[in-house]
């Protein structure tokens, strides 16, 4: 068992997702940076789906109930056990009764957990990742509390040593480049309103979780005047209700872009100008508030030149690993 | 019928938007060819997501190329002729608590945010629609069946669309700015749809009622629940049955207890026979539940 002293701000049992749901509006969930996630469970042996502690902005106080190894990844803030200084990206052996700590946030936003043979909580659809809206998976469907025991799979086989080589760990800049395909509703939005989404700086608002991150700081946007069709709402930034996509970008109101994530509402009313890429969406996990960001315009031919290149960088992270 | 409209969200959904105002033949084309799709069995489709008037594919560019399933679903969207199209589908009855005490301490608190704050949300939305009473109101929302035309939002919210002809529409605009609270089975109204709060939280639309029927049973106690913890599908018809409080605490008795079930009948949808008279075959889908 690991026991919970100090749960930190919103610490939730995750694992890679639960896709396949979205059509019930039970979005996809698991680990907002799924590299750090796989890569924490990689260093433990772990299958990398396995579920592990997900923390944001401050991490959790743990106690080990049992010997075992566990690595933490994601955010750059200090570690400690038993108060003695521990390095992150590593698989470090611990030992029953000793005492996991972190400090404050030098850089990033999530902090990942894992622990050999993984958080042991049960599989719901198909996933451990807790899903707080509909108060299911993880740990009784929600955030970790003081004095929580968390139940551990079985990790005898994990050891201690491994740890991934810097240049593998991804950098944790305080402005970041999103790449966008623009579509979706993009037609709403008029030619200048459509170039200064691209020129504009944004800088991460306080509204910023798993279901999707808010900026503001950019120009309003302006539409395309139009007759709103039937059904969709007098704003001209409504549209009839439909489906949304993960990464896609919506502006109520014309004025702060929001991009969803992992936790995202599966539909509704507010046009959308396009999606930041598969490849950059793990950035998104790591901003915090008052980060900057600037979207940058891509075609799907560079959008999937970009998935590959990330593929193939998680392929030799993985291989370095061996 | 209007040329469904293809974009991509990204490298991983294709949005296809069969109309960009609602209609009964939009709904109905995406939950034709979004079931065409799924019958398919297309490798590297991952979600499939009917919508209201538009459906949403996400899929793994690893697997299938954007463009090649751009093609493949071009395909199906163009073969598939709504108008011909008929479901088998499901009538249930939603008994709806209107006026209730809840709601209704709830819209008070959120007065300022509201398009008229001198009015209920019934009495306003009654107004805007041309009504003479909330009363009459009330019996237009419950009178015709309505069809689940999407699924989702969060924990299964179903978007419900009136089986009427579009000058009998109920709408209604958002509230201004969003509440903070929605009490549990809400139904609201939005445009012109009517919806479903799962579960509580935030919320836009306009507050007519409550349910004490869950929707959204992620335990799965409830018996009608055990096959899928969220109650509405796409397609599905449901029809409000008005109920008093007494009747509101009796169900939510059987509730607690897990012994409720809703009143429920298999029946098969004919859009074509539906365009010719509206109330005379929703009358006939109708009758399904009274031998339920």
């Amino acid at each position: 068992m690991l026991k919970v002293i100090d749960p930190g701000l919103a610490s939730t049992i995750q694992d890679l997702g639960r896709p396949g749901y979205f059509h019930l509006g039970i979005p996809i969930g698991g680990a907002m940076d799924q590299f750090a996630a796989q890569m924490a469970n990689r260093l433990l042996g772990n299958n990398e789906n396995a579920a592990l502690i997900e923390a944001v902005f401050l991490a959790p106080k743990l106690e080990f109930e049992t010997d075992t190894v566990i690595a933490v990844t994601g955010a750059d803030l200090p570690i400690e056990l038993d108060g003695e200084a521990v390095e992150s990206w590593t698989a470090l052996a611990v030992k029953a009764g000793q005492t996991l700590s972190f400090g404050y946030l030098r850089g990033g936003a999530r902090i990942y957990i894992a622990v050999a043979g993984g958080i042991d909580v049960p599989s719901v659809l198909g996933s451990r990742s807790t899903y707080l809206i509909g108060a299911f998976g993880g740990f009784e469907g929600r955030a970790l509390a003081t004095g929580d025991r968390l139940p551990l799979g079985d990790g005898a086989a994990a050891q201690s040593g491994k740890r991934l080589a810097p240049q593998y760990r991804p950098p944790l800049a305080s402005a970041v480049e999103l790449r966008v395909l623009p579509g979706l509703y993009w037609h709403r939005l008029s030619a200048t309103a459509g170039d200064n989404f691209f020129a504009d700086s944004w800088n991460v608002a306080p509204e910023a979780d798993r279901m999707g991150y808010r900026f503001r700081g950019g120009r309003a946007l302006e539409f395309v005047p139009r007759e709103q069709p039937f059904g969709a709402g007098a704003d001209p930034s409504n549209i009839v209700d439909s489906s949304y996509a993960y990464g896609s970008i919506q502006v109520p109101g014309g004025t702060e872009p929001i991009v969803l994530h992992r936790d995202a509402v599966s539909a509704g009313g507010y046009f959308t100008l396009g999606a930041v890429i598969s490849a950059d969406m793990d950035l998104i996990a790591q901003l915090q508030p008052n980060m900057q960001a600037r979207f940058v315009k891509v075609t799907m031919d560079q959008a999937l030149a970009a998935r590959a290149a990330r593929t193939q960088f998680i392929n030799d992270a993985r291989a370095a690993l061996q | 019928m209007t040329e469904t409209r293809f974009t991509f969200g990204g490298d991983e959904h294709l949005l296809a938007e069969c109309s960009e105002s609602m209609a009964m033949s939009s709904f109905f084309k995406s939950l034709a060819v979004t079931r065409q799709i799924q019958q398919a069995e297309i490798k590297g489709i991952t979600e499939i997501c009917p919508g209201n008037a538009s459906y949403q594919i996400r899929f793994d560019p690893d697997v299938i190329h954007p463009e090649a399933l751009l093609q493949q679903v071009k395909h199906f969207d163009s073969t598939t002729l709504a108008d011909e199209a008929a479901i088998d589908t499901r009538i249930t009855e939603i008994p709806v608590f209107y006026q209730d005490p809840w709601t209704t301490e709830t819209l008070m608190r959120f007065r300022e945010r509201h398009q008229n704050p001198q009015q209920t949300d019934l009495e306003y939305a009654a107004e805007i629609n041309g009504f003479d009473s909330v009363e009459a109101f009330i019996t237009a929302h419950h009178s015709a069946p309505w069809f689940v035309s999407m699924v989702g939002f969060v924990a299964g919210v179903p978007w419900l669309y009136q089986m009427v002809e579009r000058e009998r529409q109920l709408q209604a605009p958002k509230y201004l700015r969003p509440r903070t609270d929605t009490p549990k089975h809400t139904i609201g109204h939005g445009g012109c749809f009517a919806c479903i709060y799962a579960v509580r939280g935030a919320g836009g639309y306009q507050m007519f009622g409550i349910t004490p029927m869950p929707i959204f049973d992620p335990k799965q106690q409830q018996s009608y629940m055990r096959e899928s913890m969220v109650y509405c599908r796409p397609g599905d018809i449901v029809k409000f049955k008005p109920i008093d409080q007494a009747e509101y605490e009796a169900i939510e008795k059987e509730v607690e207890a897990g012994t409720y079930a809703p009143r429920c009948a298999q029946v098969r949808f004919e859009l074509n026979a539906f365009n010719q008279d509206p109330d005379r075959y929703n009358a006939s889908i109708i009758e399904a539940l009274s031998h339920a």
